[in-house]
């Protein structure tokens, strides 16, 4: 319907045209000395801090592992015990499934649109609400005070408050009871996890260029709901992209608050997740060796959902 | 010249315009309901700021209150006596913080953009290759990877010394992605090219060109940074007291019990207060003048 330079600035589009395509363009240049340059210090303590310890805890899956005695090579078997015998590595797998369907997709949606609801105001206004929903990645672990609002006995906030408008006649022990473990998990790794992705989304609108939205009113974008669909979203992509991947991430890595939360284990296993039970076999009970084999898995369910969903990313912006 | 209606071009927009109007009842709503959810997500705050008020007896009391009745300072009073009986100055302990804190934050920002430039403009065999490692090693659970890094760690000698600050921060993948679809997004190839025909060399360009428009990049990047480096303490890291940070000599100061319940929460208080500078500076016209001032050169 609207064709206003694809995705980029209508000034590459002219400069495109007279430059011809950006492969000749960029092919006969003598650049990549300099590049290097700049990309090694970072390749450099990526591979020595970041892709050697990823290597070395694939080989460690593949071993059975105290810290103690040398690793020993047994094969599969950690991934055996894992797929077959682990009956609690099963539902950890299914809660982990459930938080990431839920929360990453509902966190990446809320993100942005609060992003853009707040970009529309003045630099003051949106430097105050932005602060507002920043805060609660400042403040760190603080999900203490989730614990007191939903502490199970008559004087915590929630029930509190229900007792006394009449909603319930006995306190709700909250965190005990799995119906209402996960929905309470999910709320609150939707209100610890915006930081992120909200601030990302608005640092991508400020770069939304004016001149976008100007030519958008001469082609005939009437509304506010045209311009998002037309202009706005389609000039977001790589910073929507990047909000996902920061969705799958830490949907997928809850462990810290079901932890604090529920506990470990929670109530008939109903809010532990993957990591919570590698961090388990990691830190308490030093099976190192099959804890990596839990990060392989879930390392290959993250990179699925990221394939997946970047095809979808990239078919809902045709 | 070109370079420079180029860059205008692509580095406009600063605050939103008022394009279609909404009526004055419709802004007002949607402020009020933005603001609602706001102060709903500020309630940890603002309960961390409550209690770091509240006297021993309110703190005891049963059930615990939200809001201070009777707020005292005596919480923050008795923190400098706190701190007198710690082995080092407890300026020390702050200096080694704002040190790692600052200077590691400072250059991951420039580390991870020129990555990321590297990553988005270059053209050359394996650029790919490594962009993909990048954005898996994000997933890839940290749980299992601390004993494999603390070989490496002690490998290298770092092991109590301040590189355990600041070096494994430059291996962050985070902002180099980050970074890397801002360019992707907001760098159209024209403008570099124009910056080229110009005579600018690639570090000129990255410099002068993408530094300025990535802006709002970085400065997200700065908070993220900042904030995590503030509060990290890498544990079993760090064995000489001259070298500790703060976060590791809180624990210290916190660990009294109930009695101490309101300095500890008074001392978290007082450590928020430079993530939220930081936030204050990310948002305000100090590095709006700064970086504008880079595109005029």
């Amino acid at each position: 319907m609207f064709k206003l330079g694809s995705k980029k600035t209508d000034g590459t589009v002219l400069k495109q045209k007279t430059l011809g395509s950006r492969k000749t363009a960029a092919r006969d240049n003598g650049d990549l000395a300099p590049m290097l340059v700049m990309l090694s210090p970072f390749l450099l303590f990526f591979f020595l801090f970041t892709v050697l310890p990823i290597l070395s805890s694939i080989v460690l899956s593949f071993t059975s592992y105290d810290m103690l005695s040398a690793p020993k090579f047994v094969g599969l078997d950690n991934y055996h015990r894992m797929l077959v015998n682990d009956s609690v590595f099963s539902i950890t797998v299914k809660n982990t499934l459930v938080f990431a369907i839920i929360a990453g997709p509902l966190g990446f949606l809320i993100s942005f649109l609060l992003a853009w609801l707040v970009n529309e105001f003045s630099p003051k206004i949106r430097t105050v609400l932005s602060f507002l929903f920043y805060a609660p990645s400042l403040v760190g672990n603080a999900y203490f005070i989730w614990k007191v609002a939903f502490s199970g006995d008559s004087y915590g906030y929630i029930n509190s408050l229900l007792l006394s408008i009449g909603a319930i006649t006995e306190p709700i022990i909250w965190l005990k009871n799995p119906t209402y473990i996960m929905p309470i998990i999910i709320i609150v790794q939707l209100w610890q996890s915006m930081g992120v992705s909200f601030l990302a989304n608005i640092s991508g609108l400020q770069n939304v260029s004016r001149d976008m939205y100007e030519a958008g009113a001469i082609d005939g974008i009437r509304n506010r709901w045209q311009e998002l669909r037309y202009i706005t979203l389609p000039s977001m992509s790589h910073m929507l992209l990047f909000s996902a991947v920061m969705q799958i991430q830490s949907s997928f890595s809850v462990s810290a608050i079901t932890t604090e939360l529920a506990g470990y284990p929670s109530a008939s296993n109903s809010a532990d997740t993957i990591v919570s039970l590698m961090s388990d076999m990691a830190t308490v009970r030093f099976e190192l060796g099959y804890a990596s084999a839990m990060s392989v898995v879930l390392f290959i369910m993250m990179v699925a959902t990221r394939l997946v969903v970047g095809k979808i990313l990239s078919a809902v912006q045709k | 010249m070109k370079l420079k209606y180029l860059l205008q071009k692509s580095s406009a927009g600063k605050a939103a315009v008022n394009r279609y109007t909404r009526s004055k009842f419709g802004n007002f709503m949607l402020f009020f309901i933005l603001t609602v959810a706001g102060l709903f997500s500020t309630l940890p705050l603002v309960y961390c700021i409550c209690t770091s008020f509240k006297p021993l007896d309110e703190l005891l009391i049963f059930p615990p209150r939200f809001f201070v009745q009777r707020p005292t300072i005596g919480n923050y009073m008795v923190l400098p006596d706190l701190m007198a009986s710690l082995k080092v100055p407890f300026s020390r302990y702050l200096l080694n913080s704002l040190f790692t804190s600052i200077v590691t934050t400072l250059f991951y920002i420039i580390i991870a953009s020129m990555a990321a430039y590297v990553l988005s403009k270059g053209r050359f065999r394996g650029r790919n290759t490594i962009f993909w490692a990048v954005q898996f090693a994000l997933m890839f659970n940290a749980t299992t990877l601390a004993v494999p890094q603390y070989v490496i760690f002690s490998k290298l000698r770092m092991i109590d010394t301040y590189w355990i600050y600041i070096l494994p921060q430059f291996a962050s993948t985070l902002g180099v992605f980050l970074a890397k679809q801002y360019i992707e997004g907001y760098i159209p190839d024209a403008l570099l090219e124009a910056a080229k025909i110009d005579g600018a060399n690639q570090f000129k360009v990255f410099w002068s060109v993408v530094m300025p428009i990535i802006k709002p990049a970085w400065l997200t990047l700065m908070l993220f940074s900042f904030r995590d480096l503030w509060s990290q303490a890498p544990t079993g890291m760090i064995f000489t007291e001259q070298l500790k940070a703060l976060p590791q000599v809180i624990s210290q100061i916190t660990t009294g019990g109930t009695a101490r319940a309101g300095s500890a929460m008074a001392v978290t208080v007082i450590m928020m207060i430079p993530p939220i500078l930081v936030f204050l500076i990310s948002q305000s016209n100090v590095v709006e003048a700064m970086s504008s001032a880079g595109i005029k050169e």
